[in-house]
């Protein structure tokens, strides 16, 4: 026994160098396809950029810069224009608020449907997560874009976008929360021969209520600066107002609209994160 | 029996009449909230005009959209004062012009000469004909109608349907007839239309026609995989160059689906989203660590990160964009650093929450070993939180993939770009249902790419957020 030891020893000591040296191995491959990936893609990117990378360096605070500037030379008059937009900004709210709210019931129903422990077909549910990988992997901009062209100006195109997005991302969180419910629950159901609503609406559904509210609630956060962006190629509210602000060098309510933005973001990130922490306790 | 049951309900009811109050006031809260919703929901019906949408949807333009994307179609031309002079050409494009004797193409085979040998036939592809003479356009054989109809210009050089007069309405659907032209168009797939001046047939059959070697190109006879078959054999399509050249540049150069160019954009998109992304990873790392309580004892310095985290985040890529747009003009560098710069507040901020949730435990272990400060947190910290690290940064790499094409749209270049300006042209829209393909088969690569990265680098697909 004392005699095997040494042995022993000899052989954990080699194995654990070739563990080391494999690990090396792998970290260094892995560094140089990550430099191999960096170096390739500066190079298009210097290869298909219209300016120089030094000159817009140089020229980075340039825009910022004249913002300010103009901002400062209308001194109190300033704040007028900043009320000004709050209009546009609600209509930007409205958009993505209303969105999610029909994409949050629409993605309930696709979770349900794709749920293996609700629904026994596979069929439907290799269907209905087809569908949904499909819907959330077109960017929004995309659908928008489509309806915009064959809709004409408004926010429809918008609304419409921003829901389908949204039931197909929600509706893949939503999946994997009932998949991960509780199944006793349903079972006790179950055994008192309740219906298959029934169990939906008794068991699973309180179980998951509030894990589905804090994902939306997450969502609305990223609608909103969904709908800014649509608005900016023509759906309306604060993005389409600072495109058009843009183009027309108006840098004092240029910086308005993005001070509105910025704020309303932030005062979301922290109200979602509040609202989310009350619901689930834990921050998830 | 139902009697003593609501006996026993009423007993329970007497015992805990809290639990049950409780209950009624929380389900009533519940349908409060169930309430204000629905209002909501009613109100933005009507403050977002969803109930204009049978009004602004025009299923004409819907299906004209949808048709173009799948199908392609042939132009048929006679003009009245010529009309042996006829040009079939592809989508109408001057440039794709059948039998022009440059080209050497011939005339496709459902062009040809009537049996009385002197009407000109057009065959669609229902086996319905337009058969074009010196003064009138016959229309026979089309499945669904029992009689045949001619057009024909009056004496003041308008179009006419021969014996319309006598016609049902019945008869005449498919028809639509105002004073200076005359159009017939029974399905989608089939169009006539008689001017004054001229007859103009679209003849729509299924199918991307051209899409690896255009109109022009020597090799548009062969099939791909013929075409890829010639590659391989010695003897030279062309004398200029060999064939494996030429099959490339002529797929490269294809001009109606433009694949080099979308390919090239879409690379850019590509580009921008993970140099962004590996951008932000490098920044947020040390100023993670920098912004965690347990790594650095600087309050102030923490809270100042912890709110350059939070503007750089609330700063949208939008705004960003914006600004990088003005600095570095179109081009990928734009998309590289709106994006690295919002990902860098939001990985900032993750990253420093997973550092500050590590176990104190293996940290003291490697001090108890009197380890520098240095290296407690490279043994003590870093190989708990790397696997959320590598998880978070390859989470984002497929929303940024999306983004990437947003910031294109928004005049970064790429695949958005391309995009816009394909909606643009108002009729290309095989190619804007070609890049629409292209980007949601990229999206699905990239999220299936991290997916699998994550598992073989930690072992979970899932996104581990701690």
């Amino acid at each position: 026994m004392a005699k095997a030891l040494p042995a022993n020893l000899e052989q954990i000591e080699v194995n654990l160098k070739k563990l080391t040296n494999q690990r090396t191995r792998s970290s260094l491959l892995g560094i140089a396809i990550l430099i191999l990936i960096f170096f390739g893609g500066t190079l298009v990117s210097l290869e298909a950029n219209a300016g120089s990378f030094g000159r817009g360096i140089a020229n980075f605070f340039n825009y910022p810069r004249d913002l300010f500037v103009d901002t400062f030379e209308m001194g109190w008059k300033y704040w007028p224009r900043v009320i000004k937009y709050i209009p546009e900004l609600i209509i930007t709210l409205n958009i993505a608020l209303f969105s999610t709210s029909i994409g949050f019931i629409l993605a309930i129903i696709f979770a349900i449907f794709s749920s293996r422990n609700l629904i026994r077909n596979k069929r439907v549910i290799q269907f209905t997560k087809f569908l949904m990988d499909v819907t959330r992997s077109f960017p929004t901009l995309i659908i928008a874009m489509v309806f915009l062209y064959l809709m004409g100006k408004s926010s429809l195109p918008a609304v419409i976008a921003i829901t389908i997005h949204t039931a197909g991302a929600l509706g893949k969180l939503f999946t994997e929360a009932i998949e991960n419910c509780d199944g006793k629950p349903i079972e006790g159901l179950s055994s008192v021969g309740a219906t298959w609503t029934q169990k939906i609406r008794f068991s699973v559904l309180p179980q998951v209520l509030p894990l589905f509210l804090s994902y939306g609630i997450l969502r609305l956060e990223i609608n909103v600066r969904e709908s800014t962006i649509l608005g900016f190629v023509g759906a309306g509210g604060i993005g389409e107002m600072l495109a058009a602000l843009i183009q027309w060098n108006y840098g004092a309510d240029v910086l308005a609209c993005m001070f509105l933005l910025v704020g309303t973001i932030i005062a979301l990130d922290y109200l979602s994160a509040y609202w989310r922490h009350k619901l689930i306790g834990a921050n998830q | 029996m139902s009697s003593s049951l609501a006996i026993q309900r009423e007993n329970i009811r007497k015992l805990f009449p809290d639990t049950f109050k409780q209950a009624r006031k929380s389900r009533l809260r519940g349908q409060i909230i169930f309430f204000l919703v629905l209002v909501y929901l009613i109100v933005g019906f009507f403050t977002l005009d969803v109930v204009d949408i049978p009004k602004k949807w025009k299923p004409q333009n819907a299906a004209m959209f949808v048709l173009d994307t799948y199908a392609h179609k042939d132009h048929v031309t006679m003009k009245w004062e010529n009309h042996e002079d006829i040009k079939i050409a592809f989508e109408g494009n001057y440039r794709s012009v059948y039998g022009r004797d440059n080209l050497d193409k011939s005339i496709p085979d459902w062009f040809y000469k009537n049996s009385d040998n002197v009407g000109n036939v057009v065959e669609f592809n229902n086996k319905g004909k337009a058969i074009l003479y010196k003064d009138k356009v016959e229309i026979v054989n089309f499945p669904k109608y029992e009689r045949d109809f001619t057009i024909k210009l009056n004496s003041n050089g308008k179009p006419y349907l021969v014996g319309s007069e006598d016609l049902v309405i019945e008869d005449l659907k498919g028809f639509r007839i105002t004073e200076n032209r005359v159009e017939f168009r029974p399905t989608l797939y089939e169009r006539i239309q008689v001017y004054p001046k001229k007859v103009e047939i679209h003849r729509y059959s299924i199918g991307w026609k051209y899409f690896w070697f255009d109109f022009s190109s020597p090799l548009e006879p062969y099939s791909f995989f013929e075409a890829l078959g010639l590659t391989f054999s010695k003897e030279r399509v062309v004398p200029e160059m060999s064939n494996l050249k030429l099959f490339l540049t002529e797929i490269k150069d294809n001009e109606a689906f433009m694949h080099g160019r979308v390919w090239w954009a879409m690379l850019e998109t590509i580009v921008m989203a993970v140099l962004g992304t590996m951008f932000a990873t490098v920044m947020a790392l040390p100023l993670s660590f920098l912004a965690a309580y347990n790594v650095t004892p600087i309050k102030a310095l923490r809270f100042t990160l912890r709110r350059l985290f939070d503007t750089l985040r609330g700063i949208d890529f939008l705004i960003w964009s914006l600004i990088f747009l003005r600095a570095f003009g179109p081009g990928p560098f734009t998309g590289i650093f709106a994006i690295g710069f919002t990902d860098t507040g939001t990985l900032g901020k993750l990253y420093s929450e997973a550092i500050e949730n590590t176990e104190k435990k293996q940290q003291e272990g490697v001090q108890s070993t009197g380890a520098s400060k240095f290296l407690q947190h490279r043994f003590g910290i870093i190989p708990q939180i790397l696997p959320i690290f590598v998880s978070q940064s390859l989470y984002y790499l497929e929303s940024n993939t999306r983004g990437a094409v947003i910031i294109g749209a928004m005049g970064a270049g790429g695949i958005g770009l391309q995009f816009l300006g394909a909606l643009g042209t108002g009729n290309d829209f095989e190619n804007v249902a070609y890049m629409a393909i292209l980007v949601l088969a990229v999206v699905i690569f990239m999220d299936r790419l991290s997916a699998w990265l994550r598992r073989i680098l930690i072992g979970s697909d899932q996104l581990i957020v701690r």
